[in-house]
């Protein structure tokens, strides 16, 4: 009985504990994952938009990005695309597909010794130019590739 | 979800080259279900953090035109043998996945 009391108190404060640590702030749940996640950018319509709502808006062309996706995908569904930047100090790489219904598909941020590599498999809908933005030292550049597309991956 | 996500890294020079691959439905809100013509809602992965031995070396935010089961490469310099690699990722219902792995 005594034994069953202590387990139980000793529940209750830890818990008590816990809980206030989140009402004060320390722990607040999804903490690992600081940023929150940009809405308006992803539901821009427009690459511009979205570019905008990355504060990459008037990003330069660039010819020292270099995007690798196949000439033409058979499946629109799996399009890989592997983007490197060999501008000194990129700290994010942005992916969007002009033609899909929201073009924002990606933004990368590297830290901590990341290349400025990226590599990853995207969706389109339609034939369209892959654009990528990178952002270093406070500056946006852009580039971009045309993926023709016979079977689309969105929508159906 | 024990199979939630399979991570391999290797040693390539001074750079560990990282490459992931997250089991995800990754619906993107746009389809319809063929039998009720509803539109299926979306269900995506939308944010991604990747660690090197606790430290961030890559966050990510995704859409839903991310592939369905997600592969995610990534190279990090400065990185040895024997350190860990663990990314970290949550879908727009809250849901979670991660993995761990250490570099080879």
């Amino acid at each position: 009985m005594n034994q069953l009391r202590r387990t139980f108190l000793k529940g209750t404060s830890a818990a008590g504990t816990v809980a206030v640590a989140i009402a004060a702030g320390l722990l607040k749940p999804g903490q690992v994952l600081a940023a929150e996640w940009n809405k308006v950018a992803f539901n821009a319509t427009t690459t511009a938009d979205a570019m905008k709502g990355l504060n990459a808006a008037g990003a330069a062309e660039s010819k020292d990005i270099q995007i690798k996706a196949p000439d033409i995908a058979e499946n629109g569904a799996v399009v890989p695309v592997e983007v490197i930047s060999k501008i000194p100090g990129t700290t994010s790489i942005m992916i969007f597909v002009d033609k899909n219904q929201n073009p924002l598909t990606a933004d990368f941020e590297l830290s901590n010794g990341a290349e400025p590599y990226v590599s990853t498999r995207i969706k389109m809908a339609n034939t369209s130019h892959v654009r990528v933005a990178v952002k270093a030292g406070g500056k946006a550049y852009t580039a971009s590739k045309e993926v023709k597309v016979t079977i689309g991956g969105c929508g159906g | 979800m024990a199979e939630g996500m399979k991570i391999r890294a290797t040693m390539q020079g001074d750079v560990a080259d990282v490459k992931a691959l997250m089991n995800h439905i990754m619906e993107t809100g746009l389809r319809k279900d063929a039998k009720t013509g509803q539109l299926i809602p979306a269900h995506f992965i939308n944010q991604v953090t990747a660690t090197l031995n606790g430290k961030t070396v890559l966050e990510a935010q995704w859409g839903a035109a991310i592939s369905k089961n997600p592969f995610l490469g990534f190279k990090v310099k400065g990185a040895k043998a024997g350190d860990k690699i663990a990314i970290n990722a949550v879908d727009n219902h809250g849901e979670k996945i991660s993995g761990e792995a250490t570099v080879a």
